[in-house]
């Protein structure tokens, strides 16, 4: 065991392209970083902001949606406004002061297997980088900020909205 | 507690066992889960055998289980199979959950202590889930036996003449003033060499004639409300100019029309029509139209030559579009391609170099009922040409334009080989990057086309040049190619060049596919529901695909693609009834605030406002169950079934292992 921060991930795929295109890495067998646990929505305009919320409070390190390519959406045009969603959540997080890199968008279409399996490695990585999240974890205690009250270990880059 | 949830992992052989210690997930889940209602956690070798469904089936009876998650493959797999085993049992099927610890976490991953806890999160994630997931019914709507077909190429008519002969009504829709497609434009088909026409007029006439067959020419699809079943379309029949009733087609008022206007669409640039017109002389329906913007009288306000010596008087100058309402249960889409725009590749010199044609071109040149009866020449109309060069993959498996291949060019051209060779003797090279003759038959036309002495050279076509250097080249078209067998750069001067042009979708296939609520790939072709295992169906229930509406095809694919939509199209027609996934959204009334921000948001127009109750409504066979709706509204109005918040929510906590029993300090 090295002591290597193994990042937790929460992913939210479609049922129509990227959730086959997880199912196509594994057929062909394409090694990709464990770190990312999946949830089946019928179509990436399903995600409502607040699950990437509730998953970073309740331990996530960071949240990657994936939607078909623009253009591709099974319901026509429903990615869309997955990613008008996704824009404004980065802004939101911000405010929040949580750095908008924990959440990433990713287009993988049904024979996209192998782009899921290299999305998923590289995100792993950029999380490693920014480091646990542990926001919101008040009742886990020793992993909470030095002062004790405050639940947020800011990162590095956090940018301060005006 | 009140649930009584089962789980069952699958080894499935050693392909998760090999990597995920399947006994200790089981044991974990039993005793970690328990107070979330697990009662009873089994490891199996297959658990999708007959044996592997049994023990859940036993289970469910004999324990009483109220929820079953199958820790096993991915959900596209065997989902259905394990749902079909809960209902055997009594249970209901949606509340059966799967977790894909095989295609997720086995295939995927190499060390066993992390691949088994991964596994631990997937399945805590599908329990927490399952507790969430209410059982559901199918929905049933009936079928209404009529079916519409849009687009009267070959695929179009085939799909319309099965359904027909089975007895059931077709409305058969084409934008053209006849039905024919691409195929009425050529001479011959490859690889048999059939006259186009000989085999493709009697279908036509079939169609135009069979009692169960309404056929709309010259009109265009212009709404689509519905659902599977029960479609309501509404169809724009453009003014003719001519009254059906009393035209009998005999061709008077186009001989004594005096406009000439160059054919674009049939003849490819070539020929030329009247402004009152039918595109050729075996025109199904056999009734001309007036080609309002070309007719002089439309222009100028005099002429009517055509009124005058209409025997029947059947001319109509006063006549408007009409607007048909039609109600069908099926929609098969055939609204074929259109032809790579040669122009685009400006270093082959098409639109510039006035001796370099196009396929279609080609296709009326060599065709007898052609604007040259037949004869091939050059673009003075007179010269027969000594060398002919044929281009191979014009627009086609080019980064700069298509990625794809479009599967008819290579056969095209050697048909085009064989013209040339028949009716001039002229020498012929084709310039191939790869030659593909796959399907009956299509090789041996291959090597029948090598036999008869057609030059063939390796290598994508750098430049079709009029400059020349040598003086054998004075007065040619140079082609100026790598060939990749030889290993040198070759310069062949021809009098004519033939670009095997690939095809692309149709310009407007975009709007089209909104329209009747279906996606297009990136480079713009009809997606179907599967690739391999469902070609010619959509992710829309009750709308099909065929022919190259679907993608590049030759003759033989278009029809049987056409056929096989019939089959879908009657075996629902057969049923009556349909059942629709009961993935669904619904207003909660007293909820709603009646804001309408969902309303604008669903591409199915499922949700109406009810101003009188000033609340939103989904109707629920309209609904495709995307969620996005669920997921705007700011009351937290709508809820969609199998995958509500409760679900989704549920299962994060669950995945993030947060719903564990607190460990005791
Ligand atoms: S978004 Fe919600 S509250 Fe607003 S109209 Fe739609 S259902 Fe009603
Ligand atoms: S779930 Fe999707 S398809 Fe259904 S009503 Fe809502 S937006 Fe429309």
């Amino acid at each position: 065991m090295t002591d290597q921060f193994e990042p937790t991930i929460i992913g939210f795929t479609c049922n129509w392209c990227s959730y086959r295109a997880s199912d196509l890495a594994g057929t062909a067998r394409m090694k990709y970083a464990p770190n990312v646990r999946l949830i089946r929505l019928m179509c990436s305009g399903r995600l409502d902001p607040t699950f990437v919320l509730r998953a970073l409070s309740e331990g996530a390190d960071g949240v990657m949606i994936t939607g078909c390519h623009p253009g591709e959406c099974h319901y026509i045009e429903q990615n869309y406004k997955a990613l008008r969603r996704f824009l404004l959540l980065r802004r939101v997080l911000t405010g929040l002061g949580i750095e908008p890199g924990r959440v990433k968008l990713v287009w993988a279409s049904a024979a996209e297997g192998a782009r899921f399996a290299s999305e998923t490695t590289t995100f792993v990585e950029e999380i490693r980088k920014l480091g646990p999240l542990n926001w919101g974890k008040d009742d886990d205690g020793p992993q909470t900020a030095d002062d004790g009250k405050s639940s947020i270990v800011h990162g590095q880059e956090m940018e301060v909205p005006a | 507690m009140t649930e009584k949830i089962g789980v069952y992992v699958c080894h499935c052989g050693s392909n998760i066992a090999g990597v995920v210690d399947v006994e200790d997930v089981a044991k974990w889940a039993a005793e970690k889960l328990g107070h979330q209602g697990v009662v009873v956690a089994r490891d199996y070798k297959f658990m999708c055998s007959s044996l592997g469904q049994e023990l859940i089936e036993k289970d469910i009876k004999e324990l009483g289980l109220t929820r079953v998650v199958v820790a096993a493959c991915s959900p596209h797999l065997h989902e259905k199979t394990f749902r079909i085993a809960a209902q055997n049992a009594g249970l209901n099927p949606y509340l059966v959950e799967l977790a894909s610890i095989r295609e997720q976490v086995s295939w995927v991953h190499t060390d066993k202590a992390v691949a088994t806890a991964k596994s631990k999160a997937v399945v805590s994630g599908a329990v927490s889930r399952v507790i969430e997931n209410a059982p559901l019914d199918e929905i049933k709507v009936p079928i209404n036996p009529n079916t519409l077909v849009v687009g009267g190429g070959i695929a179009g008519i085939q799909s319309a003449l099965e359904i027909a002969n089975a007895g059931f009504h077709v409305y058969l829709v084409e934008r053209e003033p006849s039905i024919g497609g691409h195929m009425a434009q050529f001479d011959k088909t490859f690889p048999t060499l059939d006259c186009s026409a000989c085999i493709l007029t009697p279908r036509m006439v079939e169609a135009g004639t069979h009692p169960n067959i309404t056929l709309l020419t010259w009109s265009e699809v212009v709404n689509v409300a519905g659902y599977v079943g029960n479609f309501n379309v509404t169809i724009k029949k453009k003014a003719r100019f001519i009254n059906e009733e009393l035209c009998t087609g005999c061709g008077i008022c186009q001989e004594k029309c005096p406009k000439k206007v160059i054919d674009d669409v049939y003849e490819a640039g070539l020929g030329y029509r009247k402004a009152v017109y039918t595109p050729f002389a075996q025109a199904v329906p056999n009734f001309p139209v007036m080609d309002k913007e070309n007719c002089i009288y439309f222009e100028k306000g005099t002429c009517k030559a055509c009124e005058k010596f209409c025997p029947t008087n059947a001319i109509d100058f006063n006549q408007q579009d009409e607007l048909i309402n039609i109600d069908v249960g099926n929609i098969v889409l055939a609204t074929g391609y259109d032809l790579f725009d040669a122009r685009r590749v400006s270093n082959y010199g098409y639109g510039r170099l006035p001796n370099v044609f196009t396929s279609l071109e080609f296709e009326r040149l060599s065709n007898a009922a052609g604007p040259t009866t037949g004869n091939i020449v050059l673009r003075d109309g007179k010269t027969v040409p000594k060398s002919v060069g044929i281009i191979h993959c014009v627009g086609s498996r080019d980064r700069n334009f298509n990625n794809y291949c479009s599967v008819i060019c290579c056969m095209q051209g050697l048909k085009f080989a064989h013209l040339v060779h028949e009716r001039t003797g002229a020498t012929v090279y084709n310039f191939y990057i790869d030659m593909r003759t796959a399907y009956k038959a299509y090789d041996e036309f291959y090597q029948r086309v090598l036999e008869e002495g057609t030059l063939f050279v390796r290598g994508k076509v750098a430049e079709v040049t009029d400059a020349a250097r040598y003086s054998n080249e004075r007065g040619k078209l140079i082609i100026q190619t790598e060939d990749t067998l030889a290993g040198k750069q070759r310069r062949i001067p021809v009098d004519m060049v033939i670009l095997s042009s690939g095809l692309e979708p149709r310009h407007d296939a975009r709007e089209v596919g909104k329209l009747f609520g279906i996606s297009c790939s990136m480079d713009g072709w009809f997606t179907e529901k599967h690739p391999k295992l469902d070609p010619v169906s959509t992710m829309t229930e009750g709308i099909y695909i065929v022919g190259c509406a679907q993608g590049p095809k030759d003759i033989p694919s278009s029809v049987a693609q056409g056929a096989a939509a019939s089959a879908r199209v009657l075996d629902k027609i057969l049923q009556k009834e349909v059942a629709l996934e009961p993935i669904k959204a619904t207003v909660n009334k007293e909820m709603c605030s009646g804001c309408r921000i969902c309303n604008g948001l669903c591409p199915f127009n499922a949700i109406a406002f009810l101003a009188d109750d000033n609340v939103s409504e989904i109707n629920p066979a309209l609904c495709q169950g995307c969620g996005t709706c669920v997921a705007a509204c700011p009351a937290g109005a709508i809820s969609g079934t199998g995958f509500s918040n409760e679900q989704i929510i549920a299962q994060i906590d669950g995945l993030l292992m947060r719903n564990l029993e607190p460990v005791e300090a």
